[in-house]
């Protein structure tokens, strides 16, 4: 009887945190409503969630929400596919010649706390004020973290695992494919996580800055009609992009390393 | 005989860090070369790239100004500020996420899907809540620097020693003394990486808060400069900007100690 009972005790038990964080956000949003109704928050400052809910259906269909969505989907897809081709690529190639290490990684490191989203009046003038001045803004400011993760990895596979390889004579693409690529991988998705971070975060900021695009522009144009509901909504429009992108992450994580 | 080897072990170095200090001269040398070059090619519209003899120009008429260091201390405030708020809010959140199981399995994942997002989407309504001066600045600097100071604290606090913890209990130590005598000291390096990236994306958070509304700041200026197109003031900033950064990052580093951590 206990044996049976045990594991709907313990699914309830792992429910339980997920309803609470679910409840205290709805409460959250009751109390937002009560509040808004009740004038204690002026309705010109913060609109009613079920204003906000509301908007999200005119939103969608009247400033096309679906064309915007993909836009930035795809600026921070191609922006993220360069970061990883080419962080990897100048990783590896620093971790193989040291020289080159040596000289280049604490100045790739300093870069990460770089603001490189200030230079993004450079960027247009040298792209024009186009998704691809954007893309190379997110670019630009992924790309240390993915650096800095992949040399760390590669650096830090066990010497166990190289020598394995080497007792099998593998070729060095072999022995990076087989043992050093694998072995960096967790650290190299630190890197990319990272990275896509300051990416995305480049990326959506410019759109907002500089009013061309996706669903940066879009709550720059709500903001400025003062369509506070449709801002609201469009700005857990682009929390949605946001933790789609980083959940689509996870998934080729675990694919790309399915054994833990 | 010691002495002997690391002797050994530091003359067979020396040759490695001259080549090292030499490939780097002869990098920047080369970026220098083809900057100088894509000056005067023509290439791109005039003033795009401009010499630089004309950056180092602006640079100097721009450092012997005193708006600047006014404007720079109005960004400085409000990155200083961000930082504090959300900071030691980041802290209490990630202490009170670390140490209880239950509130971290409950509002973790809120945290973890809400860091990533880029938070210059919420300046309209911080605007709205705030106003157009340094308070709405401040306010985006502080939601920004929140979420990696929370997230890594949580993170440090899960990871600390439960020997320390039971020595802790064993001396029947208050919660604050377990938090200042044991918690604290044991998760400095988490901290410190939170504040890290803390501090960088609340940098980036004021910054573009300042180009976007704002009559003072060094994002402020800088928009100036673009808006003019005054390219070699715009590198200027850029160069100053960047410097501060990069400095600021290292003294917070070198402050919690991370350079001596061996990987």
């Amino acid at each position: 009887m206990t044996d049976v009972a045990a594991p709907a005790t313990r699914r309830a038990g792992n429910l339980a945190p997920a309803a609470a964080g679910l409840g205290s956000l709805v409460a959250f949003l009751l109390a937002a409503e009560a509040l808004i109704r009740g004038d204690v928050i002026s309705r010109f400052i913060v609109p009613p969630p079920s204003e906000i809910l509301g908007s999200f259906y005119r939103i969608a269909t009247q400033e096309h929400i679906l064309a915007r969505f993909l836009l930035t989907t795809g600026e921070c897809l191609t922006a993220s596919i360069m970061v990883a081709v080419f962080g990897m690529l100048i990783g590896v190639i620093m971790q193989r010649y040291k020289l080159v290490q040596m000289a280049c990684e604490t100045w790739v490191a300093a870069l990460v706390s770089a603001p490189f989203v200030l230079m993004y009046p450079l960027f247009m003038v040298i792209f024009g004020r186009n998704s691809w001045a954007i893309i190379m803004m997110g670019f630009i400011s992924g790309l240390p973290p993915v650096i800095l993760k992949t040399i760390e990895g590669i650096s830090g596979t066990r010497k166990v695992l190289v020598d394995v390889g080497r007792s099998f004579n593998l070729s060095p693409v072999q022995q990076f494919w087989k043992i050093l690529f694998p072995a960096a991988l967790p650290t190299i998705f630190v890197g990319l996580r990272l990275g896509l971070i300051f990416a995305l975060i480049n990326i959506v900021g410019t759109e907002f800055l500089i009013n061309f695009g996706g669903l940066g522009q879009l709550i720059e144009d709500l903001a400025e009609r003062y369509d506070l509901a449709g801002t609201y909504a469009a700005i857990c429009f682009v929390i949605l992009v946001s933790v789609l992108f980083f959940i689509a992450l996870e998934k080729v994580e675990r694919w790309l390393r399915p054994v833990d | 005989m010691a002495e002997t080897g690391r002797l050994t072990r530091a003359a067979a170095r020396a040759p490695m860090v001259s080549a090292v200090v030499l490939l780097r001269a002869a990098i920047i040398l080369a970026v220098l070369a083809v900057w100088e070059l894509l000056a005067h090619s023509g290439w791109l519209y005039r003033d795009v790239v401009p010499s630089l003899l004309r950056i180092v120009g602006a640079l100097v008429e721009l450092l012997g100004h005193a708006d600047f260091y006014r404007n720079l201390g109005v960004t400085l405030g409000e990155i200083g500020a961000a930082l504090v708020v959300g900071g030691l809010s980041g802290l209490a959140a990630g202490i009170l996420l670390g140490a209880n199981r239950f509130l971290a399995r409950a509002y973790e994942p809120y945290l973890y899907y809400l860091g990533p997002t880029p938070k210059i989407i919420f300046l309209p309504v911080l605007i709205m809540w705030f106003g157009l001066g340094s308070e709405s600045k401040v306010a985006l600097g502080t939601l920004s620097c929140f979420f990696p100071v929370a997230l890594s604290v949580a993170a440090g606090m899960r990871g600390i020693d439960k020997v320390l913890i039971r020595v802790g209990n064993s001396f029947r130590a208050s919660t604050w003394q377990m938090v200042l005598k044991i918690y604290l000291p044991a998760m400095r390096h988490p901290i410190i990486n939170g504040v890290r990236l803390g501090l960088g994306v609340a940098l980036i958070g004021v910054l573009l808060a300042e180009t976007k509304l704002s009559s003072a700041g060094i994002g402020f200026l800088i928009i100036q400069a673009y808006s003019v197109f005054d390219m070699p003031r715009m590198y200027a900033m850029l160069i100053v900007l960047f410097v501060l950064a990069i400095g600021a990052n290292g003294l917070v580093g070198r402050l919690g100690g991370l350079h001596r951590i061996r990987h």
